[in-house]
């Protein structure tokens, strides 16, 4: 069948990040996942687009919904996929993270999956092995998966990302999550605003990141939002030098019901989880029905789907 | 790749010729499966999926019944993903109705090598267990690289591997046309 492609191939070896991608590359992404989405409402949940695959996840860093989304995502793609936690693993016998991969590339993965508490770690993997890798976190970097995962609830609850304005709440600073989204939504064309401690801000990120930075309090920025995205305040960063308490961060910085609303009716509240309730969002908050929470982790599993079947076929060279 | 320009191209069917032959295959379709209730067809995106309404709404004209419709993406069921198209963009199987049971008419628009319908009939048993799968197809050309026949044919014609068949249709080109051109500097195992 000779259908012509309406986009671009997708001509990447890894998903480092969001920062390397196009605009073409997110929306091929984006629309392939809405295939792989069907999938998960079949009563045989599963194709053969990965068989013979192999897939290693390397979670250096705990996590629940990013672990286990991209192990259903590998079992419907029919991929054989290893677990590798670092806790289990030579790392803490004082392997480095290179000789590490050494040892999984040697199992000849097509491609590693890594999470890792230091920024540019994938960075550093992806020149060392041959298999795709796919950032699944690293430090306070990027989560690119996730600010897809994202995108690709907007695009479903309100139809279009540009000309959207979006507000983004937390810390920002040392927020992954938060970077992966100013550049994906920025390069879709949608307005995005950022709001936290000003010790959270990160200086310049006006410039660097093309948004705006809300200054003042978080009931004035919330009236004319279309998405509200709040992030987890990191507990570690609590009652340190940046943040005086739980209960002062609330007071100011957290979504409550007072605050739900003022803002537009039909405005999204999003949350890459977990939530720290009763912190960054009330419960009340968390469970309404205008919260997506749980929308965002299931079309995690579409969206890597998306990204894992992308990477594994990759373009032919010289496509028709 | 629809529009290779090229001298040695030359039509097998015209508009008139396509609407002749999908009648006849609606006729063919009624006559030897009796059982109109458990009919279903499902068209295989993306040229299947508009000859599978055709077919259906011929048997609404000559029968007064609908018939229920699918589509189906085997993109992600085909032995050579990666190899032949430029990464194609998975679309949405829907089907409409209860596989388990059904009799189920698969349309595409050519056979070629079978490799397509060996990755159609893999889909649909995700989905159920149809009674029955036949085969609905506007062209055959030949050339089968597996034991796959169809029930339904529209027309059958002569090609060889350097040929490409290109079935034009109104839903997703200009006109609707059949034309077989010569593949430039390059063998085919693209078509169904």
């Amino acid at each position: 069948m000779g259908s012509v492609p309406s986009h671009k191939p997708f001509r990447h070896r890894h998903l480092l990040g969001i920062e390397p991608l196009s605009r073409e590359d997110i929306a091929l992404i984006l629309d392939t996942a809405v295939g792989m989405a069907e999938i998960g409402r079949r009563p045989i949940k599963k194709v053969p687009a990965l068989r013979g695959k192999t897939v290693v996840n390397f979670f250096a860093e705990p996590s629940t919904r990013t672990k286990l989304s991209f192990e259903v995502a590998e079992k419907r793609l029919n991929a054989d996929s290893l677990g590798l936690t670092a806790s289990s693993s030579s790392v803490v016998k004082g392997e480095s993270l290179v000789d590490t991969m050494k040892n999984v590339q040697a199992m000849s993965p097509d491609v590693v999956i890594l999470r890792h508490s230091i920024s540019g770690a994938p960075h550093l993997v992806s020149r060392h092995i041959d298999a795709a890798v796919i950032n699944a976190g690293d430090g306070t970097h990027e989560h690119p998966t996730q600010a897809l995962l994202d995108a690709y609830t907007i695009r479903e609850k309100l139809g279009r990302i540009e000309g959207l304005r979006v507000l983004i709440c937390g810390d920002i600073a040392h927020s992954r999550v938060a970077r992966s989204n100013m550049l994906l939504l920025r390069k879709l064309g949608a307005d995005v605003t950022v709001f936290g401690p000003m010790t959270m801000i990160p200086v310049g990120v006006e410039e660097a990141y093309d948004v705006k930075v809300h200054r003042g309090r978080l009931d004035d920025a919330l009236g004319d939002k279309d998405v509200v995205m709040m992030l987890r305040i990191q507990k570690e960063r609590l009652s340190g030098p940046l943040l005086p308490s739980n209960r002062e961060y609330s007071m100011h910085f957290g979504l409550n019901l007072a605050r739900l609303a003022l803002t537009r009716p039909d405005a999204l509240i999003m949350h890459p989880g977990p939530v720290n309730r009763g912190v960054e969002m009330d419960p009340e908050v968390a469970d309404s029905d205008r919260s997506v929470i749980l929308e965002q982790v299931e079309n995690g599993v579409a969206v890597r789907m998306a990204v894992l079947y992308l990477l594994c076929h990759p373009a032919a060279e010289e496509a028709i | 790749m629809a529009m290779v320009k090229d001298s040695a191209e030359r039509q097998v069917l015209d508009s008139k010729g396509i609407r002749r032959a999908l009648k006849m295959m609606a006729s063919d379709i009624v006559l030897k499966n009796p059982d109109l209730d458990r009919l279903a067809f499902v068209g295989i995106l993306t040229r299947g999926v508009p000859l599978a309404e055709r077919l259906a709404a011929h048997v609404k004209e000559q029968e007064g019944v609908d018939v229920p419709l699918g589509k189906l993406d085997i993109t992600l069921y085909r032995d050579d993903v990666g190899l032949a198209y430029p990464n194609p963009v998975i679309k949405q199987t829907v089907l409409p109705f209860e596989v388990s049971g059904s009799v189920i008419i698969l349309v595409d628009d050519v056979l070629y090598t079978g490799r397509t319908v060996r990755a159609a009939l893999d889909a649909l048993m995700d989905f159920g267990r149809p009674a029955s799968i036949r085969l609905a197809v506007l062209i055959d050309r030949g050339l089968r690289e597996l034991p796959v026949g169809a029930d339904h044919v529209g027309k059958t014609i002569e090609t060889t591997r350097e040929e490409d068949v290109l079935v034009q249709l109104v839903e997703v080109e200009a006109k609707d046309r059949v034309i077989v051109t010569r593949i430039p500097g390059r063998d085919g195992g693209k078509e169904a």
